[in-house]
């Protein structure tokens, strides 16, 4: 019976470790395909957080189950379970194994944090901030390294997205990216809050009305790519989106170069274009909302 | 024992005829005023549960086909709201009422006619609420979360819209959340039997008290920050207005400095009941029951450092993320503790799966999972790319269904003998408990892989690349919502003509057992000493 257990135990164990780790490996594909510097990082904790997760999942549901199948009641079974009100070792001993768990988990989640601050994704404006992270030599070596393009300013309304690259002359409502360089973003909001997030990139940040909030990171794989918006901004929050387009220096300033010989039209606006649909039906027959914004003036074809 | 006056002017509930009339009347009777907060609870989560199934039914597909963006975004704004203000809070009040004097050995609350006006309140506030769909504004729509400027820009301009209701709601809701939390610290800490010291008291009982107590602390926030945003929607004055100098920030902190602190006024009574329910089924002790008491405190005020865990994309500082990732990392202690002394419970017992120990059971479990997937979420560079996604409404409709629903209908089953009298259909019982358990982990589940792919929270029309889990998601809240029936049937009339129960039918420890089934209306003719520690169960010819 001793060597019964032993043997359950031990393969008990062993089934918890490659469960999870299986679905550790697994969860880098349950993300979005990566598309930026700072995504590399993200997925490797996400990994970390399911392995560790699975563990202790795994475990605590095996115990559960175990108890289940072996120390249930005979059907009329009026007798009670052994009387064992508490055993200080294991308890201390199931104290001090989470805490060694969270330690682990906040000191790697701190070195994934200080990975990506040093990429620049993290700082915000106007929040004075002392300088929490040493920039160490191979801080100084990744900034080096990774080219800045030029300031976008992203300004955020309900319900539109534009970009605008005030050297080139140049309003969009598609954001244009040159690969492999350190995106630049100042993100603004005209009325309420609003959210800057691409799946892809693993990254977001709320954006506050009358504030400018300085934006870094480096997008690292071409494609088309979708912006969100991530904080709820009112009736039409779903229609608001942009396309990302992550291109080689050249095409990025072609893109640039032939945007800025078209005349500023209102732009096409998602929400503006349902929101008048719905202005057709009779008033009793509908709640009322805030009016879309008007659309931005952006350099675009007819 | 106690000086303190009550009256029994409403009646008690002993089984004689039209005694029903009673729970319509102003009752003082703690047990009268439990009821009529579960079952006045019970209507507003139907309510709540139809308009969660309207939700999942605009899902089932990725455009917008069945109701406008306005109704939508007013639906997962009442949903939430009716949920919180109206069906846990008020179910675990209406529990912890019943049970509260009961456990500790009183004849009544410290303050019975404040109970009574306490609850009196909830009818009021959730009709208000459920009426505002009846505005020519429609009700509230800027989520439950109410973040200004969204929540104040008013499109009617009319004085009365659904937003200004809502804020009057959440006002009243304080007023009469404050009045109960008085009534239940006072009661616990004032009006226990002889012998009952606080290591004496059930594990219920400590959990109210510091859910009680945080409530106490922290909802004055919530409801000073109700009266600003009414004073900024209403009045003219600008606390949250970014163009004329406020700060829309503020908000969120006072907003949320109490309602995280409010997941665990709700969740504090959820692992009560699991301490309660989970030693009479598996005929053990509670395992190590002196530190799972203990442990309620600690998950109160480690509770109460967390707070911005819910704003690490907002516009928060470094330092400030650092901070909350750490304290909200340190939760996992005190409640991994409670899971584990759970679990160490039902080893060696002798486990009977009767519906109270299967939803208690199912409850931990779910329980487990949200608070793995609440540890990840803890860790800032990832909540950075799940923050506002679909991740997060999946992991806290596991703590807010998967606990503490499945905690309520557990303690439901397991004091229907208690309070009625009568025992429920055991077989139909176990029914309800497959179909409520399967029905919540397809509707809850797939809401973290589409969280992870990227699918956000609060949108009316989504990408078509997720549709294939919004369907199993759509299809198991279709599935919870039939859920509901059996447990009716069952429910209904098992009270009316259901088998007689007699006063201990789980042959449980604990005084509420040691009476009649329903109670005398003054509970205890003699009031008991006690001269036992709680969780009198376990075979000492077995012991080693």
């Amino acid at each position: 019976m001793k060597v019964f257990n032993i043997a359950l135990l031990a393969i008990f164990v062993l089934l918890v470790i490659l469960i999870s780790h299986w679905l550790g490996q697994n969860s880098y594909s349950w993300l979005p395909a990566p598309a930026s510097l700072e995504a590399g990082p993200v997925g490797d904790l996400t990994s970390f957080l399911v392995t560790m997760g699975s563990v202790v999942f795994l475990a605590v549901f095996g115990v559960l189950l175990y108890s289940l199948l072996f120390f249930r009641a005979g059907k009329n079974d009026q007798t009670d379970g052994t009387l064992i009100r508490g055993n200080s070792k294991i308890e201390i001993t199931w104290t001090i194994i989470p805490i060694l768990l969270v330690t682990w988990i906040t000191i790697y989640s701190f070195h994934i944090y200080k990975k990506m601050d040093l990429l620049g994704h993290i700082s915000v404006a106007q929040i004075h901030e002392h300088n929490l992270f040493d920039q160490s030599a191979d801080a100084a070596e990744i900034d080096t390294k990774i080219p800045t393009s030029e300031t976008i300013e992203v300004i955020a309304k309900q319900w539109s997205w534009s970009f605008n690259y005030s050297g080139q002359n140049v309003n969009s409502t598609e954001l244009h990216l040159p690969v492999n360089e350190k995106a630049h973003l100042l993100l603004k909001s005209e009325d309420v809050l609003h959210g800057f997030y691409v799946p892809n990139f693993r990254i977001k940040q709320d954006i506050v009305p009358n504030r400018t909030i300085d934006f870094s990171f480096t997008p690292n794989k071409m494609g088309k790519y979708k912006l969100h918006d991530s904080q709820f901004s009112g009736t039409y929050f779903a229609l608001m989106d942009a396309e990302v387009y992550v291109e080689s220096r050249e095409d990025y300033e072609k893109w640039l170069a032939q945007t800025a010989s078209l005349k500023p039209i209102a732009a096409k606006n998602k929400a503006f274009i349902e929101h008048n649909k719905m202005m057709q039906y009779a008033s009793w027959f509908r709640w009322p909302t805030i009016s879309p914004a008007k659309p931005p003036l952006v350099n675009s074809l007819p | 024992m106690t000086n303190i006056p009550f009256e029994t002017s409403g009646g008690g509930l002993e089984p004689k005829e039209n005694n029903w009339k009673v729970y319509f009347t102003f009752s003082t009777d703690h047990k009268v005023i439990g009821v009529q907060y579960l079952v006045t609870a019970f209507i507003f989560f139907l309510i709540a549960g139809l308009l969660a199934m309207i939700i999942r039914a605009e899902l089932l597909t990725p455009p917008l086909d069945v109701v406008s963006r306005p109704v939508y975004n007013g639906l997962f704004t009442m949903h939430a709201t009716l949920m919180i203000f109206l069906w846990i809070l008020p179910a675990n009040a209406g529990l912890a009422n019943f049970l509260i004097p009961l456990m500790i050995g009183a004849k009544d609350m410290a303050f019975p006619r404040v109970n009574a006006i306490a609850f009196w309140l909830v009818p009021v506030f959730g009709i208000l609420l459920v009426l505002s769909f009846l505005l020519p504004s429609g009700t509230a729509q800027a989520g439950w979360w109410s973040y200004p400027p969204v929540s104040i820009q008013n499109p009617t301009g009319h004085f009365i819209n659904g937003q200004f209701v809502w804020l009057l709601a959440i006002a009243i809701s304080g007023v009469s959340s404050i009045m109960g939390a008085v009534n239940f610290v006072t009661t616990i800490i004032r009006m226990r039997a002889p012998g009952m010291t606080y290591f004496r008291m059930p594990v219920y009982v400590w959990s109210i008290l510091s859910a009680q107590l945080l409530q106490l602390f922290c909802l004055p926030a919530l409801t000073g920050a109700a009266i600003m945003l009414t004073l900024d929607l209403s009045f003219g004055t600008n606390f949250f207005s970014p163009f004329r100098n406020g700060d829309p920030v503020i908000y969120q902190h006072l907003f949320w400095f109490y309602s995280h602190p409010a997941v665990y006024v709700m969740a504090l009574p959820a692992f009560g009941t699991f301490s309660e329910v989970i030693p009479a089924f598996a005929r053990k002790p509670l395992f190590g029951f002196k530190i799972v008491s203990i442990s309620s405190f600690l998950i109160a005020i480690v509770g109460t450092f967390v707070w911005v865990h819910h704003m690490f994309a907002s516009a928060t500082p470094s330092w400030m993320r650092l901070f909350f990732m750490a304290s909200t990392m340190l939760v996992a202690i005190p409640t991994g503790l409670k899971v584990f002394a759970w679990v160490a419970t039902l080893w060696k017992g002798k486990i009977h799966l009767d519906t109270p120990m299967l939803f208690a059971l199912g409850g931990v479990l779910m329980f487990l999972f949200s608070g793995i997937t609440g540890v990840m979420m803890a860790s800032v560079p990832f909540d950075l790319h799940v923050n506002n996604t679909y991740f997060v409404v999946g992991h806290f409709h596991y703590v807010v269904f998967g606990t503490i629903t499945m905690a309520i209908y557990s303690g439901i089953y397991f004091w229907f003998p208690k309070i009625t009298g009568r025992m429920y259909s055991e077989p139909w019982g176990k029914i309800h408990f497959w179909l409520t358990f399967l029905g919540a982990n397809l509707n809850f589940f797939p809401m973290h892989p589409v969280g992870l792919q990227g699918m956000l929270r609060r949108i009316s029309s989504y990408d078509p690349e997720y549709v294939g889990w919004n369907i199993v998601a759509s299809l198991g809240a279709f599935l919870l919502g039939m859920s509901t029936l059996p447990f009716l049937a069952n429910i209904i009339s098992s009270w009316l003509g259901g088998k007689k129960a007699n006063g201990n039918p789980w042959r449980a420890s604990g005084l509420e057992w040691s009476i009649s089934s329903p109670p005398p209306v003054e509970n205890f003719e003699e009031i008991p000493i006690v001269t036992k520690d709680p969780y009198d169960y376990g075979d000492t010819l077995t012991y080693e």
